[in-house]
């Protein structure tokens, strides 16, 4: 398998990223050389193996549906990059 | 001698007898960074007015009599993943160039309750990316014993600074060898803790999976505690362990007598530098003779590790760094027309090549028509590394091996050769991907640089871990030495 300058375009736009001509050019050929050496797990047999998502056996982690006080709204807005009235401002999103 | 080459226990009772005071601590650690800081670029950000004044409250609670805390008074520095209330927090990117958190990680509200004194914040490969602390954004951080080399990374300021003597204990994170492996190049202590032992609440996540928060200190005396401080169950972190904490400390008995310890052959072959290997196998002599029983063992899947962790982290950071769209924190592009662009923009100016090349690597492995080909394939392999793990364990107290397979390389020589790179991680990832325990402790020089020894416990048997470390570091020569700076 191997990654053409379409796939890195795909996968950028997928990742939301703008990625310059070099870059793209970069990408694919460190990418390919990475997933090349990924092909390597090909050779263990893992049809019967479970996969291991998470190394503890834990359950779901539940506690009681009773609401709490969350975060005073200005601080929340601390860090904003653009606010209004309590809310985080972003361009138009329809035409 | 440096305060700072003094143990915990001495230093209390410095400050308990009257002849020292946490003032004078926290202005050591200043002038030394002063005096240092300029060669190494461990800080990103320091905290000069608010430990100045921490340190005169402590005093002040000290003179009235009142009780000590478990790391009272003693100067500490952050990997900047962890968020810290009031004090700016960046990952080394400029992403979060801005970012002043408005809470405390779990780990520091366990901090301030041991009364240890933040001084500042320590530099990083970008997001926890990078096995060199090349990636920062800002600037590099230069090795202590030779600042022509790296620290390792990615809590390279974390080891630096430790090494160095700006900071008595600094806390880093490790996702697949970050905190062991810059300890082994930095000549100091580095705990990675079992998955879930200590809250990621606060930890700015890579990949969720894997991280795990823990010290770096001069000596394992000083890793116990710190340990003991900021280990144990939060609510606040879905993956953490309810599990009984135990006295960390009183653990370090001195005693290796009649364990059985495992060194696979797969950590001692090809790719170990011959004097990283001299130096490893002088330290298992050395425990051999102290009583303990070696045998060689053999982990079969440990040459698929790299693989698997670079597909599973990745995938796992491409998710985790979704969050970072220009909208609630960090920087936003002021070229954004429209919220896409607002998305593409900002997360296109805003993260390194690093960060960039691990999400196109997670998201192209989670895309449609991949997912089953390798993301789901890596996690079945992680089983069969943890099955090698579980397996040695049934008959082995713990597992020895090198901490990272050559010493620090120079800075600028792997930078470009990304898969050269990963490979510095190939004696730690395996641990990573298995979740359980591991230490570096130095156990030599080759050609002048530390090498680390990477002792392996099962899961929460960090006492068993703790203990063999510390017998080693009693009856070894290297605890006392520093680089000449």
């Amino acid at each position: 398998m191997s990654i053409s300058i379409q796939d890195v375009e795909h996968v950028a736009k997928l990742a939301r990223l703008d990625l310059t001509e070099e870059e793209k050019q970069t990408y694919m050929q460190q990418l390919n050389a990475i997933l090349q050496y990924a092909e390597k797990l090909n050779e263990l047999d893992t049809e019967q193996v479970e996969p291991t998502s998470h190394v503890m056996e834990l359950v779901n982690v539940m506690r009681e549906d009773e609401s709490r006080p969350s975060w005073p709204i200005e601080q929340v807005m601390k860090n904003a990059p653009d606010e209004e009235e309590g809310q985080f401002k972003v361009p138009a999103v329809l035409e | 001698m440096s305060l700072f080459d003094m143990k915990l226990q001495d230093i209390h009772a410095k400050l308990a007898d009257k002849q020292l005071k946490v003032s004078e601590l926290v202005d050591e650690a200043f002038a030394r960074i002063g005096q240092v800081d300029t060669q190494i670029g461990a800080f990103l950000t320091l905290a000069e007015e608010q430990a100045r004044a921490e340190a005169e409250s402590l005093d002040e609670q000290l003179a009235a009599g009142g009780e000590r805390g478990l790391l009272f008074g003693l100067p500490m520095g952050i990997k900047d993943n962890i968020v810290t209330e009031g004090l700016r927090t960046t990952c080394a990117s400029k992403f979060l160039d801005n970012y002043q958190p408005i809470y405390h990680a779990t780990v520091m509200e366990k901090l301030k309750a041991a009364q240890a004194v933040t001084i500042g914040k320590l530099n990083m490969d970008e997001f926890a990316m990078g096995g060199s602390n090349e990636n920062s954004a800002y600037h590099p951080v230069r090795n202590p014993w030779s600042t022509d080399h790296v620290p390792g990374g990615s809590s390279g300021g974390s080891a630096a600074a430790v090494a160095a003597g700006e900071v008595y204990f600094a806390l880093g994170s490790d996702t697949g060898g970050s905190i062991r492996q810059p300890a082994a190049y930095c000549g100091v202590v580095g705990l990675k803790p079992t998955y879930g032992l200590i809250s990621r609440f606060g930890l700015v996540a890579f990949a969720s999976s894997l991280d795990q928060i823990g010290p770096l200190t001069k000596n394992v005396e000083d890793t116990a505690y710190v340990l003991q401080a900021i280990a144990g169950h939060d609510e606040k972190d879905s993956t953490s362990a309810r599990v009984d904490i135990p006295d960390y400390v009183s653990s370090l008995n001195g005693d290796v007598k009649g364990l059985r310890l495992a060194v696979p052959k797969e950590y001692m072959g090809e790719g170990i530098q011959p004097g990283v290997r001299d130096a490893v196998k002088a330290a298992i002599a050395r425990l051999e003779s102290m009583g303990a029983t070696v045998e060689e063992v053999s982990m079969p899947h440990t040459d698929y590790a790299i693989a698997t962790y670079y597909l599973l982290a990745s995938s796992e950071a491409s998710s985790n760094l979704a969050r970072f769209d220009g909208v609630r924190y960090g920087v936003r592009s002021d070229k954004a027309d429209s919220l896409l662009e607002v998305y593409h923009r900002s997360r296109s100016e805003g993260f390194g090549s690093e960060v960039k090349r691990r999400i196109m690597l997670g998201t192209y492995a989670l895309s449609s028509g991949y997912y089953d080909a390798y993301y789901l394939k890596a996690q079945k392999v992680r089983t069969l590394i943890k099955q090698d793990f579980d397996k040695v364990f049934e008959q082995y107290d713990a597992i020895l091996s090198p901490t990272a397979p050559t010493t620090a390389f120079k800075i600028g020589e792997q930078v470009s050769d990304p898969l050269t790179m990963y490979m510095n991680d190939a004696c730690t990832i395996p641990v990573s991907l298995a979740g359980v325990p591991a230490i570096s402790v130095p156990c030599g020089l080759a050609d002048g640089l530390p090498v680390g020894l990477q002792i392996i416990g099962k899961h929460f048997d960090e006492t068993m871990v703790l203990r063999i470390a510390h017998a080693y570091e009693q009856a070894g020569d290297w605890a006392d030495r520093r680089p000449a700076l």
